[in-house]
């Protein structure tokens, strides 16, 4: 049934799926971080038109299929902006807008959860609202979410194989093509498999590590 | 140092404070008493408007405080507050550090030096690397009130400061508390400790109902209290 003689010198070739599934999700999660740290911000601050917006945006793309996002941005936006955009910054803005939708909802609720004693303590000090954000409740609020954020970071990495959709040549879409030209596919979707499940374990193992590191101050 | 004028707060139909004034001199210790809900805290919290007062004037050191120039009149309020609130991510001398340097500018040689001076006084220079979790109630708030003096402020705030205190860490702080009246800062405490506001305090204000209804010596208060709400409320604390 198994039969990876076929297969094997296709191996080297999936493995470099790594490189662009990695810098998908790198480049996604940065953009992802910053844009729900500002959504959230939003979310949290007085401002009514930002709150609306925030929450507009969030509601979008969580009631959204990301398959659908991702083909938007490809497919469609070119027939808008008139020049065709490339599969990775496509792949890589629909996981970073995507994923600033759900990591805003979670920095939301951690600030929540910061007693609302610091933000007194700070404002009694005399510290302004960013410089309380971004040194007092964030830190805090970020120790909290840390095992939702891992999560997140997790299922992106685990869900940007539907770029294969769009032709990005990451593990999924490279371990398809090797098995439409062996017409083997089930070694080298196993192989596909074992290179996710080996990356969730890294960022899993990662993410105790930084837990760790941020307990020093229980 | 402090003028309070007709100050009044109502949390929807809540009236907590109905028309307090009030004037607090430079060094002069006082002690804010009454039974639960009587509007102490509210009163303190206004002043540093941490509450927003419905309406009424409070002015420090002759600056009306308004919205635009509330961030510069707390940095001359120190505040400590019954659960410290310490910022539990930063050490014992992080915490007194973070705000001199960030709200004031001050460099961190200097801060650095002025927290180490605080944290002797207090008593808790050896804890300067610990992170708050690490230490007791009573330590905690010393470490609290230090905080609030590395501001350098001209009126420390206390709301119920030994509150949440077991009972064997009260007098640490207290004495803490006590030093630092002696050496000439104003001072405005919401207490319940009687005996403490008894010795340190220069003038009681009894507030009972949002209203302040008493406001004398502690000799006069403790002693011949005018109002009968103020008898009533000593015959159930003493």
């Amino acid at each position: 049934m198994f039969d990876f003689t076929a297969v094997i010198p296709s191996i080297p070739y999936i493995l470099e799926g790594i490189g662009v599934t990695l810098q998908i999700v790198v480049f996604a999660t940065i953009i992802g971080l910053v844009l729900g740290i500002l959504l959230a911000l939003c979310k949290i601050g007085n401002i009514k038109p930002l709150k609306w917006f925030a929450e507009f945006y969030t509601s979008i793309f969580r009631g959204t299929p990301l398959v659908l996002q991702l083909m938007i941005i490809y497919y469609a936006m070119p027939q808008i902006l008139g020049f065709n955009i490339e599969a990775m910054p496509a792949a890589i803005a629909a996981f970073g807008l995507n994923s600033a939708a759900y990591i805003s909802e979670i920095i939301r609720a951690g600030i929540n959860a910061v007693d609302k004693g610091q933000q007194e303590a700070a404002k009694a000090l005399g510290v302004p609202y960013s410089k309380m954000m971004k040194d007092i409740i964030l830190p805090q609020a970020m120790k909290n979410i840390l095992p939702s954020l891992m999560n997140e970071f997790i299922t992106l990495n685990k869900e940007s194989a539907i770029v294969t959709v769009i032709g990005a040549l990451d593990i999924m879409r490279r371990a398809y093509v090797v098995g439409g030209q062996t017409f083997r596919y089930l070694e080298p979707l196993l192989i596909a498999g074992v290179i996710y499940y080996v990356m969730t374990l890294v960022l899993t193992f990662l993410g105790k590590m930084i837990e760790k590191r941020m307990k020093r101050s229980d | 140092m402090i003028k309070v004028e007709n100050l009044h707060k109502t949390y929807g139909k809540n009236e907590v404070l109905k028309g307090i004034s009030t004037e607090i001199k430079e060094k002069e210790v006082i002690a804010v008493i009454g039974p639960s809900g009587s509007g102490k805290s509210t009163f303190l919290r206004c002043i540093n408007r941490l509450e927003e007062p419905t309406s009424g004037q409070i002015s420090v050191g002759g600056t009306m405080i308004t919205e635009k120039n509330v961030m510069k009149v707390r940095e001359n309020l120190g505040m400590v507050f019954q659960h410290f609130h310490l910022f539990p991510h930063k050490t014992v001398l992080e915490n007194l550090t973070y705000a001199p340097i960030n709200v004031k500018g001050i460099s961190k040689a200097e801060a650095i030096k002025t927290a180490e001076d605080l944290l002797k006084k207090v008593g808790l220079f050896e804890k300067r690397n610990e992170y708050p979790n690490r230490l007791s109630g009573g330590q905690k708030q010393r470490v609290a009130i230090a905080r609030a003096l590395a501001m350098n402020p001209s009126v420390m705030l206390f709301d119920e400061p030994t509150s949440a205190l077991d009972p064997e860490m009260v007098k640490e702080v207290l004495a803490v508390m006590k030093n630092l009246a002696e050496s000439g800062m104003t001072m405005i405490i919401v207490t319940h400790e009687m005996g403490f506001a008894k010795e340190v305090a220069d003038r009681i204000l009894f507030l009972e109902g949002g209203q302040l209804v008493e406001d004398s010596t502690p000799e006069q208060f403790f002693t011949a209290p005018k109002s009968n709400r103020a008898k009533e409320f000593l015959e159930k604390v003493l």
